[in-house]
């Protein structure tokens, strides 16, 4: 049965991984054009006003230096994202903190931080709004009439509750949620370089992960259509979404200085700028309000989540779309009504970043499942088991799970695997009595892969397969980028195996929009389920082409393929073959009453997480993790359990290290010393297995799994403290001082005494 | 401007510059060695980390008049002979570089660790790469790549 030509389900070496490790990769800041300037940004020292003067000290010798205001865009003033809110420069007002208003350009790099001190801007200050609740109460309207980005309503079956479930539920359970903001904090920060050519338009190369976004805001900034706009990723140290939209700003003003200096003009962010200025994960508060039965049966929920978006709408509605489809979590809801909303507030715009809102409202509802299960006396996997949506039912978008779903299988084996029973079990028995208290907890959750709804269609994402003259071989062209995840590879992979041709015969191409199709941004874990697939159909259509016009024999061996090919360029022509994503059919998405079949896959997972609390020092360690996942089919088995690694060191950060203090608007902690992610010794040993239950919508059978990790690990570990200390936290990060101040307020704190039942109202959330 | 002399990667460099120049930025700028890179400039992250008579360094923190008359090796200096250097190997066959920005200081710092320790503990690979931080992987490949280098003896 093993197929002599596997290579989808191998671990091939990275495409790129020679030059990375032997640090010859060349990232943005590695290159260098001929006449090449730097440039600077001048920002916003408020979080709102109005601009009433902006002055130039003359001690800097300002004729050497290139100045850009609002009014050297030669088009829109706008930074476009789904909607046009977002200038790309402040002209009369600011609206956040690190609001760019002015550049500046000079061929010496050194000559511009005291340039950039040296331009005085005066304002007339506005009251500033930094929070959800000031946002919906409307303390100042600082976006639109209401200060609201976006909301929705999702209501199973389109269905308001009936008021007597409420009468007639054994239980209510309420419960409040909050997460915070987090930087993506990939270890190379933004950084771009544009040229500029009357005749030829505009050209950026840079960071980031979706080169034609950043084309069509170029076309709006500078007037010009796509064709003079080109855009080349070059080799990008980390994203996690923060490279998804911010590159539209940065490009912009890099392109503006570039057209203004004649010069070619890089602008890198240093580390404080980019935390600074640049987006975060959108802080989050969800409530809950739950009808169940006293067997353990969901029979009701109402869910409100309200995310804050900041300043400008960016990708809010979007992200507010994840959050709210992923909040129902893996279960079977009779009723439900989910009230969404993103808000602004004179925060810099929070943007896309790895688990898109999903992380926000499976934190809320794991958490949620666990005080559930507490209160009604089940053990929390029970509670979850009785729940849990199978194969052949309806998600609360309604939509059929016809493909296999086996979330008890999953729990099962994370259980097992994680020796939870055994261990909780020993704990309980050790806690009272040790200083260092553990506990095991876990949580259960999908996250869907590919855009949302009718997102994939719109896309109409294309791939194309280029085949060299001289040598016969393909070259996949697509404008999916490589940072760090693997396209290069597992496209590859998924070509050569598709081909019958070795891994090391297929290359990828750099992506640039003059040279490649679009096929859609590097987001949403769609490049291996939606891209993958793409690259298998044009792949197959080229081996027709081949087999119908010149001759390959089937079966064909490497060199078969060559010659057909080489015969096919010197007879016919040209070979480049172009697919276009074509919707799979009986999968329909209705946004009206959103509802449908949100996404064409899912990922399934069930994460363990063990946990030491200290209560002496009030530090929370997390000592191991499980994560049993399943994903389709793996692609590459070791890129694959880097990404759920890392995705779970960035969760662990999310969930106990990793917090944004702002002052004034203004992020206080913009620093790596004292914005604190996880170490090398602050991660436990993480133990990644998947599950494979092939589906039809990705090469192969492979889903999505990029996110995945990032949504789980958070309330695994607070739902694991709560069982070493017997508190319930409700708020991400958990930082040791959050710690220490819950356990100090409550008498005989940090000894036995943590039992809610013994230590009253304290443990309600309504007090938290 | 002050004149500096010192060794990279075994040849003598005669630089002239800014005494309060960062070691990294004249690695990069001056000698065009781009493999050194800047993650935080205030020896947080430990992309910038080459080796200085010995020591593992963060260059964004050494003036170059510290360094005058040192002995540095940078990722450029690893390879030997144009061929991957065995660390460099099981890093790229055990998955320890993703986005590969902070794999060159990762290298630097394991070359460094196995130098001291061939044998290293997984608690000692953990505190010997602790100054270097990497947001794509969660170390865990990155332990099993020290690991797999240790056990081939790839500081020799």
């Amino acid at each position: 049965m093993t197929n002599p030509h596997q290579i989808v389900g191998t671990s091939p070496l990275r495409k790129e991984g020679a030059a990375k490790v032997l640090g010859r990769a060349l990232y943005t800041d590695d290159i260098t054009l001929p006449g090449m300037w730097f440039g600077a940004t001048v920002r916003s020292t408020i979080p709102r006003g109005r601009i009433t003067s902006i002055t130039f000290d003359p001690a800097i010798p300002w004729h050497e230096f290139t100045i850009v205001t609002a009014a050297d865009i030669p088009g829109e003033n706008t930074i476009v994202h789904l909607t046009k809110d977002h200038p790309c420069l402040a002209s009369t007002h600011v609206n956040h903190d690190s609001e760019p208003i002015l550049l500046l350009a000079h061929p010496d790099r050194t000559a511009l931080p005291a340039a950039v001190a040296a331009v005085h801007i005066t304002y007339e200050d506005l009251p500033a709004i930094y929070t959800i609740e000031d946002s919906e109460q409307q303390k100042e309207i600082i976006w639109g009439e209401d200060n609201t980005f976006k909301t929705y309503l999702m209501q199973k079956n389109q269905q308001p509750i009936p008021e007597e479930i409420w009468q007639q539920a054994d239980f209510i359970i309420e419960g409040e949620y909050r997460t915070g903001a987090q930087e993506q904090l990939y270890i190379e920060n933004n950084g771009v370089i544009a040229e500029y050519d009357p005749e030829t338009g505009v050209t950026v190369r840079g960071s980031m992960q979706c080169p034609f976004y950043l084309v069509h805001a170029l076309e709006l900034v500078f007037n010009l259509p796509a064709e003079k706009c080109r855009v080349i990723q070059v080799e990008t140290g980390g994203a996690f979404g923060g490279k998804e939209d911010f590159p539209s700003v940065i490009g912009s003003h890099a392109a503006l200085l570039a057209m203004k200096s004649g010069h070619p003009v890089k602008i890198c962010y240093d580390r404080a700028e980019d935390m600074a200025a640049t987006t975060k994960r959108h802080p989050s508060r969800t409530r809950h309000r739950t009808a169940v039965s006293k067997d353990g049966k969901l029979l009701a929920g109402e869910i409100e989540i309200a995310l804050d978006g900041g300043a400008y709408a960016t990708l809010s509605p979007v992200v507010l779309s994840r959050a709210t489809i992923h909040a129902p979590g893996p279960y079977h809801w009779p009723h439900l009504t989910i009230r969404s909303k993103a808000m602004a507030t004179n925060i810099p715009p929070h943007g896309a970043f790895r688990g898109f809102g999903a992380p926000q409202s499976i934190f809320a509802l794991e958490r949620h499942m666990d005080k559930i299960a507490h209160t009604i006396g089940l053990p929390p996997e029970e509670l979850r088991r009785r729940n849990f949506l199978s194969t052949g039912d309806r998600t609360a978008t309604g939509q059929l799970l016809s493909d296999p779903v086996d979330m008890q299988a999953l729990l099962t084996r994370a259980l097992t695997e994680s020796n939870y029973h055994a261990k909780r079990a020993q704990f309980d028995a050790e806690n009272p009595t040790a200083t260092i208290k553990r506990g095991m907890g876990f949580a259960t959750f999908f996250h869907g892969s590919g855009f949302t709804g009718s997102g994939e269609r719109r896309l109409a994402s294309e791939v194309a397969i280029d085949i060299d003259l001289q040598t016969g071989l393909p070259l996949i062209l697509v404008a999916s980028t490589e940072f760090g995840q693997g396209t290069n590879t597992i496209l590859c992979q998924v070509a050569a195996e598709t081909l019958g041709l070795p891994f090391e015969d297929v290359s990828i191409a750099q992506p640039d929009t003059r040279l490649v199709p679009n096929s859609g941004p590097t987001v949403a874990s769609r490049t291996a389920m939606i891209v993958g697939k793409l690259v298998e159909r044009v792949s197959i259509q080229l081996l027709e082409k081949l087999r119908t016009e010149a001759a390959l024999p089937t079966p064909h061996t490497p060199d078969d393929f060559k010659q057909a090919a080489i015969r096919y360029s010197e007879e016919i022509g040209n070979l480049e073959v172009c697919v276009r994503y074509e919707a799979p059919p009986n999968i329909f998405w209705d946004d009206e009453t959103y509802s449908g079949d949100a996404y064409p896959a899912y990922a399934w997972a069930a994460y363990v997480a063990e946990v030491a609390v200290d209560t002496t020092t009030y530090t929370a360690q997390v000592t191991d993790f499980h994560a049993v996942q399943e994903v389709g089919r793996v692609i590459h088995p070791i890129l694959a359990a880097g990404q759920i690694e890392g995705g779970i060191a960035q969760a662990i950060g999310y969930a106990l290290y990793e917090k944004c203090i702002w002052q004034n608007g203004h992020l206080a902690n913009n620093q790596m010393t004292n914005y604190i992610m996880p170490t090398s010794t602050d991660v436990p040993p993480i133990h990644v297995h998947f599950e494979e239950t092939p589906s039809p919508h990705g090469p192969g059978g492979a889903k999505g799994i990029g996110e995945l990790p990032m949504d789980g690990p958070a309330p695994a570990i607070l739902n694991a403290i709560e069982h070493a200390t017997g508190i319930s936290f409700t708020e991400i990060p958990l930082l040791p001082e959050d710690i220490f101040e819950r356990m100090t307020r409550t008498p005989g704190s940090g000894t036995e005494d943590l039992n809610p039942a013994i230590a009253g109202p304290i443990f309600s959330e309504t007090t938290a | 401007m002050t004149q500096i002399h010192l060794t990279i990667n075994g040849k003598q460099e005669t630089i002239e510059a800014p005494p309060m120049k960062r070691l990294l930025d004249v690695l990069r700028e001056d000698l065009q060695l781009t493999g050194t890179k800047e993650g935080c400039g205030e020896g947080e992250c430990g992309a910038c980390a080459v080796i200085l008579n010995g020591d593992l360094i963060n260059s964004c923190l050494i003036p170059i008049l510290q360094a005058e008359g040192t002995e540095i090796t940078t990722i450029e200096g690893i390879a030997i002979d144009e061929k991957l250097h065995p660390i460099q190997q099981c890093f790229l066959e055990n998955g320890g570089a993703q986005c590969g920005i902070c794999t060159p200081g990762m290298i630097l710092a394991t070359h460094h660790l196995l130098e001291k320790n061939p044998k290293p503990t997984l608690l000692q690979i953990q505190e010997g790469l602790n100054g270097n931080l990497c947001r794509c992987t969660g170390y865990t490949r990155i332990f099993e790549a020290v690991r797999a280098a240790a056990l081939i003896g790839a500081a020799r």
